[in-house]
């Protein structure tokens, strides 16, 4: 039940307030004027796209930034905290997605990491240590052992390990970020109980959820933010799930640079048939005409990069099959990939995609090294420098020259780099994970217009993005992905921000 | 090769480019070395009158042999972000089996050599399909075979030297002169050989520019279509390779296959590349500077042993020069 604005304390101050909060990023803004108000006793939802400044604004509140301007304020007084310990001490404890557990401990060791109890500051008193641990979970009325080992507990018990961990700071102020992303429906019901018995007249929760649904069932009130701005607080009560993503993704779309459907008379280049993998997909099934640009939207944790990494072979399939141009391939290690003209260009360019220490022209040469640039194993390094200058100047990388070390490149320009070398190696399939991630706005529309000219000069694009406005805007078709499934395929026509927003926070983990 | 200056970086938004080319930087990184090596060299032919002349600097070059032949094959698995604790133990065990071949089976020399160097190959295989099949991590897998390699050498020789005392043939491999006139070892002729193909390999060959690629990002290396478990089998196996020539080296030269001797040149090539500027994190190196690491190795030894300083105190000199040899590399690259 939210607190009643006429209850007899509504004359002191909510519990935490964020008032004109803004935080910039070299090129990014990331918070404009944020706001927030907790109450005492209340769990609020907070809920925006990925990159609407969820995590941006729990940095914030827990020290790890500091904000450009504005002010938070505790119980009505001005908080400001400078690290994750801080913000502890003052009351206010985080839940993150992941969990910051050392699996080799037990829960107590867990829950008092850095503050056991000792005699004389040096030796540790463990059966000390035991009882509080046991004190805190039997005032939570968790099933827990404080001697069990972390690491053997499933899930949602190390979950609720956090959360004792949390309380155990005597917490006013407990967020949650995406806290049932991997638990089932009945781990989900019994997180929610722990959850309003932790909700006092004192305290708070806020809770950062995709999963819209299940908002009606914990929260009191949900707060929209988008594009780093404060949009709206709804009661929940009164709010239905179109209510709150109509404001999520109400934002005007940049121009009407809609991509036109592909020709029906193109040919399929790959498909995708039944793909399973151990970990999350299931059963995902798609088609890639030529020239063709098929977005893969969702949210984090969707499954969209583990199909990308399923189909160059980087991860196994437990289940599929693949098809391409109409006959059927097996992939099972990324060199098979490239062999089929496959190219996987990673979300995490620097760690996955580059040789950052080595020369740009090494890493344009690397995947075709092997077929085009050697005799007898002997490199042709004239052919892999004339080769890496024609793409710098076909790609307008910016570098002074294809000597220079990778890493010296912006983020667009190693991005390019990264794109040269899938050209040399003649893809046909190339599949774009996040490919303007960490790349800033005017880089980002350069290679906009270079997955169009791709996709116009026959190659098959698979992109993959966070961002809906930029799948809407390139892609042709949309693959919409939730929960390791495939939710819905949409034409350029079809897709809008709302129902693909719809397709994506469907549930399925529990449930039928 | 050119080294392009770069007067003018290109357009805002990127950050701080380096001011010194790739290649220039690579050479500069082995006139670090190479002036490191013409500092002993200079100091010690001041020092002591009875450095720097024909008979010692021959003995210098000759002593460099073993070392600089292991050396340019750890060089390569360095390079590729692994590591070869194996090639000491496993040359003692090469030794052993020359004198298996030649003395106890009597093969002709040629024969036994060839089959001496293939056996250093078959080891490293060992090595190679334990790491990248087994995923046995480098360490692990490279300290098991320098056990392994050092036990079997002492089984298979009964814990005996065996001696090429018929077949003189073998030991002119490495001390007779092919140079009319000269006395000038062949052991520094083949060195320098070998030199000059793991320098060709290192930096011509796919095979080198893979192990480059492995060392400085094995995953992205993977993604970019690259077969990385051939790849690092293959690199050590080439590194098996040279073990065996080490193999045959230092027994022709001792006329005798020690099975017990070996443990220790392992750490010393790896020093001696470490000294060269290759960096044990991968992706870096060369085999100049692996040449000079030798090199400054045992002019140190030679030296200090000269000065009559004692054996005890040149290894503790060793210690202080890679140290300062490492952080020398780090800062140059900090300030490049």
């Amino acid at each position: 039940m939210p607190l009643d604005a006429q209850a007899p304390d509504s004359g002191r101050r909510a519990l935490l307030e964020a008032w004109g909060v803004v935080k910039n990023f070299p090129g990014v803004k990331a918070l404009q004027d944020m706001h927030l108000e907790l109450r005492h006793g209340e769990v609020l939802a907070l809920v925006g796209e990925n990159g609407a400044g969820k995590s941006t604004l729990m940095k914030l509140l827990t020290g790890v930034y500091s904000p450009d301007e504005g002010q938070f304020l505790l119980h009505g007084e001005p908080l400001e905290v400078s690290g994750p310990r801080q913000a502890l001490e003052r009351g206010i404890s985080i839940i993150h997605q992941e969990f910051n557990l050392v699996p080799d401990l037990t829960i107590a060791q867990n829950i008092f990491l850095g503050r056991e109890p000792r005699y004389g500051g040096l030796l540790l008193r463990e059966g000390e240590l035991n009882a509080r641990a046991q004190e805190l979970i039997d005032s939570l009325q968790l099933p827990l052992d404080p001697r069990q080992v972390v690491g053997t507990l499933s899930v949602a018990r190390q979950q609720m390990v956090e959360i004792a961990k949390a309380l155990s700071f005597d917490a006013k102020v407990l967020i949650m970020d995406e806290p049932t992303a991997a638990l089932n429906d009945a781990e989900v019901r019994v997180l929610h109980e722990l959850i309003r018995r932790f909700v006092r007249p004192d305290t708070g929760v806020i809770y950062i959820s995709h999963r819209l649904e299940e908002l009606k069932a914990i929260a009191d009130r949900i707060t929209v933010i988008r594009d780093g701005r404060y949009i709206e607080t709804l009661d929940t009560p009164t709010t239905t799930v179109q209510d709150v993503i109509s404001r999520m993704v109400g934002r005007e779309l940049a121009g009407d640079a809609r991509p036109e459907n592909v020709r029906d008379d193109r040919h399929v280049m790959l498909s995708v048939r039944g793909m399973s993998t151990k970990a999350l997909l299931e059963d995902v099934g798609f088609d890639l005409m030529e020239g063709e640009i098929l977005g893969f939207a969702g949210l984090m944790g969707a499954g969209r990069t583990e199909v990308a990494r399923a189909l160059v072979g980087a991860d196994k399939m437990a289940s599929g099959s693949v098809t391409l141009r109409g006959r059927p391939v097996h992939i099972a290690s990324p060199a098979d990939a490239a062999k089929h003209r496959i190219g996987y260009l990673s979300e995490d360019r620097k760690q996955l995609g580059l040789l950052v220490e080595q020369a740009v022209e090494s890493n344009i040469g690397l995947s075709a090294l092997q077929e085009l640039f050697q005799t007898l194993g002997f490199v042709k390094d004239r052919a892999v420098r004339e080769t890496a200058e024609r793409y710098v100047g076909d790609l307008a990388i910016k570098t002074p020259s294809v000597a220079l070390t990778t890493k010296n490149l912006s983020g667009g320009n190693q991005q390019k780099v990264v794109i040269a070398k899938w050209l040399v190696k003649d893809c046909d399939v190339l599949i774009f994970d996040e490919p303007t991630r960490g790349i800033d706005v005017g880089a980002k529309e350069e290679i906009y217009q270079l997955l169009n000219e791709l996709a116009r000069r026959g190659k098959s694009i698979i992109m993959i993005s966070s961002e809906l406005p930029e799948v809407l805007r390139l892609s042709h078709r949309v693959v919409v992905m939730s929960e390791g499934r495939v939710t819905g395929v949409l034409s350029a026509a079809e897709a809008g921000e709302e129902n693909v927003m719809h397709l994506a926070t469907m549930r399925f983990i529990g449930d039928r | 090769m050119t080294t392009p200056s770069v007067t003018e970086q290109g357009q805002a938004g990127q950050p701080r480019p380096s001011l010194v080319p790739a290649r220039l930087r690579k050479r500069l990184q082995q006139f670090l070395a190479f002036g490191g090596l013409i500092v002993v060299f200079a100091f010690f032919s001041i020092a002591s009158p009875n450095f720097f002349n024909y008979g010692n600097v021959t003995s210098i070059l000759l002593a460099t042999v073993v070392i600089g032949t292991l050396a340019l094959g750890t060089t390569f698995v360095i390079i590729s972000g692994g590591i070869d604790l194996s090639v000491g133990t496993g040359m003692a065990l090469c030794a052993v089996m020359a004198g298996t071949f030649i003395t106890n089976l009597g093969m002709p020399v040629p024969l036994g050599v060839l089959l001496t160097v293939l056996f250093g190959g078959l080891i490293g295989l060992v090595n190679g399909l334990n790491v990248a099949l087994l995923k046995v991590p480098p360490f692990i897998a490279t300290l098991a075979m320098m056990l392994a390699a050092g036990g079997l050498a002492l089984v298979i020789s009964d814990s005996t030297p065996i001696y090429f005392s018929d077949t003189p043939g073998y030991v002119e491999i490495s001390i007779g002169s092919i140079i009319p006139g000269a006395d000038f070892p062949n052991s520094v002729l083949i060195l320098a050989a070998i030199a000059i193909i793991a320098g060709v390999l290192l930096s011509r060959t796919i095979l080198g520019r893979f192990a480059f690629s492995i060392g400085s990002n094995e995953e992205a290396t993977a993604l970019s279509g690259i077969k990385v478990r051939q790849w690092k089998i293959i690199i050590y196996t080439l590194a098996g390779l040279f073990t065996g020539i080490a193999g045959v080296m230092i027994s022709s030269r001792l006329g005798s296959a020690q099975p017990g001797t070996g443990l220790g040149y392992e750490l010393q090539a790896i020093a001696a590349v470490v000294i060269g500027g290759t960096s044990l994190s991968g992706g870096k190196g060369s085999i100049v500077g692996t040449l000079i690491g030798a090199l400054i190795i045992s002019v140190l030894n030679n030296g200090l042993q000269i000065m009559s300083i004692p054996q005890e105190w040149q290894n503790v000199i060793l210690g202080c020069v890679i140290v300062l040899a490492v952080y020398a590399d780090m800062a140059r690259q900090r300030t490049a």
